[in-house]
């Protein structure tokens, strides 16, 4: 019930509406951006935001992403300098099993 | 895909693990006596078992599965309810997937849509707007349902059918709001928690002050956390840190989605539209009290519950009202595996299940079933 997506706004349908398009992993699909629209429109395409349920939930902080990312990156190369640590396999079980890809909700 | 790959990186996860052994060390916890790790949310629940994460664990950690699946704490007699809806033959009844094959007391609304009742699974609540346009003959409700990742967007619906006064569409309202049930939780003198993962997406609408009572009034940590793998190990990592420094803080793992104060757009719409359900008495003591929200006065003409008249006392009927012989209840609280349930995989399945938490895309005995169930089967020959 909670999952959430994120896709890239590439086009605002409807101004008044508040619809706009976004595409997830190359799939469009319209979405009501009511809850990410607190500044001008058009400064919404190019961003990536959270899809829950056919709605725009939050914009994805790109400046924090990449934050943890960099946190992250520094753990990966620290990791190459270690030895002897188990092999890590994060493999995703579910397309393992059924070939499926993400589970778009 | 942009946001997700990254962090799925085996290199950063092998660091994160052995960071979480070295700190679990220093804990000085055993196998006995392990560090437990709540994860509030099904969704992580789901993650956690998908990537293996419990299995890379080591023994001194252990996840305990908590209550977020508002499919598994919905009362049975409200899925009677939906059937009722769904069978007036002016109706016709749109939900999301999940509740499709939750048993009801005679029935699930799967059952009921083969019996020939107008039940249609939607992606969205605006899918079920469209559907009440272009039907003006008939009565669309939607099942709201969910915690507060979900309350917006019906929330917004509503507002959106008040504003073009579509007159034949309305809202079974079961919303739930998150941190009551982890209130119930910590009041639980059978549990004992040594620090939670906080969920995601319910705070990129509450943002994180909601949980402070958890960190200031229980003396727990509580780290909310992303969806990734990454996300999960990073996310515990800080919750253990702060264990060994004998922190209790609120903190943020999941800041690129979450910001500290929520999301005030979604805030508003919730607030605008919905209210605290007044609470019945519980009928028997142990139960998860959970604040459930019912529809605003200025709304009602778009409350299913006014204008079929229904009155189904959600809070008099057991949160997780089991079968005969079942352990659901302990198991949405935390205090038993799926797997120690004597139904679980056998009388108990996908297929035959007998509730929600075996069909519920977030339910712990569905992830159970799904990713591990050959882990933990013992063969005596």
């Amino acid at each position: 019930m909670c999952l959430g997506i994120p896709g890239k706004i590439i086009a605002i349908n409807d101004a008044n509406l508040l619809m706009a398009t976004v595409d997830i992993s190359g799939v469009t699909r319209e979405v009501n951006i009511s809850c990410v629209a607190s500044k001008p429109l058009e400064k919404l395409i190019g961003s990536y935001a959270l899809i829950h349920v056919g709605f725009a939930m939050a914009l994805i902080d790109e400046h924090e992403a990449n934050r943890t990312l960099e946190i992250l990156k520094n753990f990966g190369m620290a990791s190459e300098m270690l030895q002897g640590t188990q092999n890590v396999n994060l493999a995703d079980k579910h397309q393992e099993d059924l070939g499926e890809h993400h589970e778009i909700r | 895909m942009r946001y997700v790959d990254e962090f799925r990186n085996p290199q950063a996860a092998q660091w994160l693990l052995s960071k979480i052994t070295k700190i679990s060390e220093e804990i000085d916890r055993t196998g006995d006596n392990p560090i437990s790790i709540m994860e509030i949310c099904g969704g992580h629940t789901h993650s956690i078992f998908r990537y293996g994460l419990d299995q890379l664990m080591p023994t001194s950690v252990e996840f305990i599965h908590g209550p977020g699946c508002p499919v598994c704490i919905l009362p049975k007699n409200r899925i009677d309810e939906c059937i009722k809806l769904a069978e007036h033959p002016k109706v016709i009844f749109t939900t999301f997937g999940d509740v499709m094959r939750v048993p009801g007391t005679l029935k699930s609304l799967d059952q009921a849509k083969a019996e020939g009742a107008d039940i249609r699974m939607v992606y969205s609540p605006l899918d079920a707007l469209v559907i009440a346009r272009s039907n003006p003959d008939k009565e669309v409700v939607f099942l709201g349902l969910g915690f507060e990742t979900t309350t917006p967007s019906t929330a917004l619906s509503i507002q959106i059918a008040s504003r073009e006064a579509l007159g034949n569409f309305s809202v079974f309202c079961n919303h739930i709001t998150l941190p009551s049930s982890i209130k119930a939780l910590l009041d639980d003198p059978f549990i004992t928690l040594d620090g939670f993962i906080g969920p995601g997406h319910v705070s990129m609408v509450i943002g994180t002050h909601p949980y402070d009572f958890i960190a200031k009034e229980y003396g727990k940590p509580i780290v909310v956390a992303g969806f990734e793998p990454l996300d999960l190990l990073q996310s515990l990592l800080m919750v253990l840190e702060q264990i060994r420094d004998r922190r209790t803080e609120v903190e943020n793992q999941y800041t690129r989605v979450v910001p500290e104060h929520g999301n005030p757009l979604s805030l508003a719409a919730i607030n605008e539209v919905y209210e605290l359900r007044p609470k019945f008495q519980r009928s028997r003591p142990n139960e998860i009290e959970i604040n459930r929200l019912s529809i605003r006065k200025n709304y009602r003409a778009y409350d299913a519950e006014e204008k079929f008249v229904i009155n189904s006392d959600v809070d008099r009927h057991s949160v997780t009202a089991e079968p005969d012989g079942c352990a659901c209840k302990l198991v949405i609280m935390g205090r038993a595996k799926p797997t120690e349930c004597p139904k679980f995989g056998l009388s108990c399945t996908p297929e035959i299940p007998l509730n929600a938490l075996m069909v519920s895309s977030e339910g712990v005995c569905a992830a159970y079933w799904k990713y591990s169930r050959m882990r933990e089967i013992k063969v005596s020959i």
